[in-house]
């Protein structure tokens, strides 16, 4: 740098600068290596990562609700979910829509467990009024039926509303026996004039083709079409006069005549499937669950609900969550320090004994390790409970008195033990590894210059395991926190985690909602304690061994 | 020449394979002596008759998860599920499960009578096909009771005549309408109190009564194990594992038949079956849960059938030789006092009431 004149940068062999043509170079060199872990990353990706970002997005996901009920979601926007009044009628004939299309679909149910989570009692309100909805808007098919006949007939409602190219190419399927039916096509400028039945008969057509499965020349229409029409003749459309189309007088004849009809008022038939209908919870349930994306599952996993004026904690008595988390984490902190106690002194055995001995006693370390988890647990219950080995021992050596024995079972202390033996492997084999590149000397050369064994041990020997500690403890805390086979087993009411409701919630109650918020935030805990960790210890101090 | 050979047989290999696939049909179900029971009267009998080799999959206790993550990722593996009426219902609100048509898809009794009419007030839901009566009931140890052995359900609740512990279900379902009922609610009334709040915390109340004297279980073998080791002076559990303990592995354990909640496990067909399997799926259905079939069951494990036409075709253990029908949930001597579990009210009200009792437990 002194005695360099040159100041320019540095130049390769080609003129370039020697900076960028080593970049290149590199470059390439680093895109070889991608290309051979490409197979790796790909596999993590599909099926490692992927999965759990599906399976974690699903606790903010709530499309269910404005996709079964779009309609009536829709609407819903305006009413006020404060206000003493219920929704408008406008809102239960379209909620009429919405559930008839749904039942036809068989959605409705799955929506009603969705919101029952939210609301006791909306999984039979919608199982019932799925069952009576089909009959609500009957009273206009039979009026249309009476005035004539024409109604009856499902092909006369095809002639009406489909399009003429659809229908030959209906004809013409129908006598054949190809596969595919070919696709409903509404005639058009039809929508102009009847925007609503051609809406309804539109859903009908395509629902009968594509997931019933059915014929449509031999289906029979919904009554939900009927009451769509009712609507759109008892505002007089312009354009009826005009219309050309089979049907088309019918049509006209009807809409002198529906002036006298007899109409549905869907408030009451709703009210009368059940009062719930005409109470506001399940209106505000439905309001507040309309967005397509929520926070409810992650407030209903800190105990929290979440209500039409915003987030409020649950009743005392329902309060679960945040005393698991908390459960959780100090127990797995005490385990961790369990194993600690418990593995250091092992692996300083292994560490400083004559392999051959060394390597019998790793054995005994690795033996349980390759046990069933099932097995060693459902073993610590034999061993641990009332009438067990442990209690009877201690009853028989007069320590214990019979009638008070210990309940080291189906509590913390069973979950604690079980644990600390089902984990300690993988604190003592880091322990051990890294023990093992301590010099010996090192110790003899401290007492050498007159340390105590003590002070050799903790000044000398124990600053250098600290590495092993610090990577069995992760090992042990991470695996721990997310424990749920042991703990369900021994644990009792007192000493299960959180993880014993996640899969609760996973395989029992099918909230998988909530199930993936609960696993959020336990990702989320282990990460910022990782991160707390790589501040305070620093993670370079981690070793596994070498 | 070697390569055509080795590639000729891999084909013929694969298409064999392809064959037996065909003939395959999984069937799930929750193992143990209970899936031995279906075997021996249902899959091998089938299996003689069509030549179809039927799977034994044991994964009922996780069906309705499975087969929601199942349908999700749309391929569905299993061909019929045997799942418990309140999973059934759940199934088929999901869209999971097919619904049946009991008259036409069921075979009718011998003397005609249509299957709708046989199972009667069974079919709870639009995708069950009930096959056996179950009852979640009380075993207790002769030895522990002293010289007065329980008669009535309320013995769970009184530590004073029965020291030592007891174990119930780790969930609120049946214990909840066990306090209610030794709380003085009358039989008829349990499920309009228990739709309160007062009264789901007036059961949970008088389960707090006992709270320090009850061990939890949550697998079905448990209660058994606890009762042999002693650990328990009493215990719920389904009355098939208690017959097994009691008759089969001989030991100091009475049954208790009072309040006994009667519950109901079935077959379902899952959704979404190409008509092929869909159309085999029917016909094991209609076979393995006609009159005769649904008795021979009961040859092997103390389970009622579900069909009022197989009651009296109930015989002798296959093995132990004694009568069965003084074991069945159904048998009149064992009825007196049962208490029907309200499908209904536990479909609408599990999430909400699980929360407050798992709450309640933690505290």
């Amino acid at each position: 740098m002194s005695d360099s004149t040159h100041t320019g940068p540095m130049l390769a062999a080609d003129g370039t600068t020697l900076k960028s043509s080593l970049n290149r170079a590199l470059r390439r060199q680093k895109l070889r290596a991608l290309m051979l872990i490409a197979p790796l990353l790909i596999f993590v990706l599909v099926t490692f990562i992927a999965p759990i970002a599906d399976m974690l997005f699903r606790s903010v996901e709530n499309q269910i609700v404005s996709d079964t009920l779009p309609r009536t979601t829709q609407m819903l926007g305006d009413w006020d979910a404060d206000a003493a009044d219920i929704p408008a009628p406008q809102v239960f004939e379209a909620l009429y829509v919405d559930m008839f299309i749904a039942t036809e679909r068989k959605l409705h149910t799955r929506l009603g467990s969705r919101l029952n989570y939210e609301l006791t009692g909306v999984s039979s309100l919608f199982r019932k009024s799925g069952r009576k909805v089909e009959d609500m808007g009957e009273v206009y098919q039979d009026q249309f039926e009476d005035l004539d006949k024409f109604w009856k007939k499902g092909a006369n409602l095809n002639a009406l509303f489909g399009a003429p190219d659809w229908q030959a190419a209906q004809a013409a399927w129908d006598t054949s026996d190809k596969k595919a039916q070919p696709k409903f096509k509404l005639r058009s400028g039809l929508e102009t004039v009847l925007p609503q039945a051609s809406e309804a008969f539109d859903v009908y057509a395509r629902f009968t083709q594509g997931e019933d499965g059915k014929n449509l020349s031999k289906a029979k229409p919904w009554a939900l079409i009927y009451s769509a029409l009712y609507n759109d003749l008892v505002a007089q459309p312009a354009g009826l006069a005009a219309l050309d189309a089979p049907g088309a007088d019918e049509l006209r004849a009807a809409a002198a005549r529906v002036g006298d009809f007899d109409t549905v008022d869907f408030t009451a038939a709703f009210k009368k499937i059940d009062k719930d209908w005409v109470s506001q919870d399940v209106w505000r349930v439905i309001k507040t669950y309309s967005p397509r994306f929520t926070n409810g599952y992650f407030l209903n996993s800190i105990d929290m609900k979440k209500t039409a004026d915003g987030p409020q904690m649950r009743a005392e008595n329902e309060q679960l969550y945040i005393k698991l988390f908390i459960r959780t984490l100090f127990m797995s902190l005490v385990i961790t320090g369990s194993c600690i106690l418990l593995g250091y002194p092992v692996a300083w055995i292994l560490a400083n004994l004559p392999a051959k001995t060394a390597n019998l006693l790793m054995i005994l370390v690795l033996l349980p390790f390759w046990t069933s988890l099932l097995v060693r647990t459902s073993a610590w219950k034999v061993m641990l409970q009332q009438q067990g080995v442990i209690n009877d021992t201690l009853v028989w050596l007069g320590l214990v008195a019979d009638d008070s024995r210990l309940a080291l079972i189906n509590n913390q202390t069973g979950t604690i033990i079980a644990m600390t033996h089902i984990l300690l492997p993988f604190m003592i084999l880091p322990l051990f590894s890294v023990m093992k590149t301590i010099p010996p000397s090192y110790l003899r050369a401290a007492k050498s210059l007159g340390a105590t064994n003590w002070t050799a041990f903790w000044r000398v020997y124990f600053p250098q395991s600290v590495p092993g500690i610090g990577a069995g403890s992760i090992l042990v805390f991470i695996l721990s926190i997310g424990y749920y086979i042991t703990p369900e087993i021994v644990g009792g009411t007192t000493g299960t985690f959180i993880s014993n409701r996640i899969a609760y919630h996973i395989s029992s109650s099918l909230n998988w909602g909530l199930a993936a918020a609960l696993g959020a935030i336990l990702l989320a805990v282990v990460l910022g304690l990782y991160w707390a960790y790589d501040r305070i210890v620093g993670i370079d101090n981690v070793k596994l061994g070498g | 020449m070697k390569l055509t050979k080795t590639l000729l047989a891999t084909t013929a290999l694969t298409v064999a394979a392809g064959f037996a696939v065909a003939e395959d049909m999984t069937i799930v179900s929750w193992g143990g002596a209970y899936s031995a029971s279906q075997k021996a009267a249902y899959h091998d009998p089938y299996s003689a008759k069509t030549g179809v080799n039927i799977i034994n999959d044991e994964s009922s206790a996780e069906a309705v998860a499975k087969l929601r993550a199942m349908n999700e990722a749309g391929n569905v593996t299993w061909d019929v599920v045997d799942v418990v009426a309140s999973d059934a219902m759940r199934l088929c609100d999901e869209g999971l499960a097919m619904e049946i048509d009991a008259d036409t898809q069921l075979a009718p009794a011998p003397d005609g009578t249509p299957a709708s009419e046989d199972f009667g007030e069974l079919l709870v839901s639009d995708c069950f096909i009930p096959q056996i009566v179950y009852s979640t009931t009380f075993g207790y140890r002769t030895d522990l009771v002293g010289s007065t052995p329980p008669t009535s359900v309320c013995a769970i609740f009184d530590t004073q005549t029965y020291p030592g512990k007891r174990s119930l279900e780790k969930r609120p379902i049946n214990n909840m309408e066990w306090a209610l009922l030794c709380d003085g609610v009358a039989k008829a009334d349990v499920y309009d109190v228990l739709e309160t709040a007062e009264g789901q915390q007036r059961a949970l109340d008088k389960l707090a009564t006992i709270k320090d004297d009850v061990v939890w279980w949550s697998a079905g073998a448990d209660t058994p194990q606890l009762l042999a080791d002693g650990e328990v002076v009493m215990g719920s559990t389904y009355n098939g594992r208690l017959f097994s303990l009691i008759e089969e592995q001989k030991q100091p354990v009475a049954m208790l038949w009072d309040a006994q909640v009667f519950d109901l496990d079935g077959w379902i067909i899952p959704a979404g079956l190409s008509d092929e399997r869909k159309a085999r799926a029917l016909d094991y259905i209609m076979f393995a849960t006609d009159t005769q079939r649904l008795a021979d069951q009961a040859k092997y494990i103390s389970y009622g059938p579900a069909r009022a036409s197989s009651a009296p075709l109930v015989g002798k253990h296959a093995t132990l030789g004694i009568d069965m029908a003084p074991h069945m949930p159904t048998d009149p001597e064992n009825a007196k006092n049962t208490f029907l579990y309200n499908y209904e009210f536990w479909a609408d009200y599990r999430d909400d009431i699980d929360a407050k009792f798992q709450a309640w437990l933690a505290q």
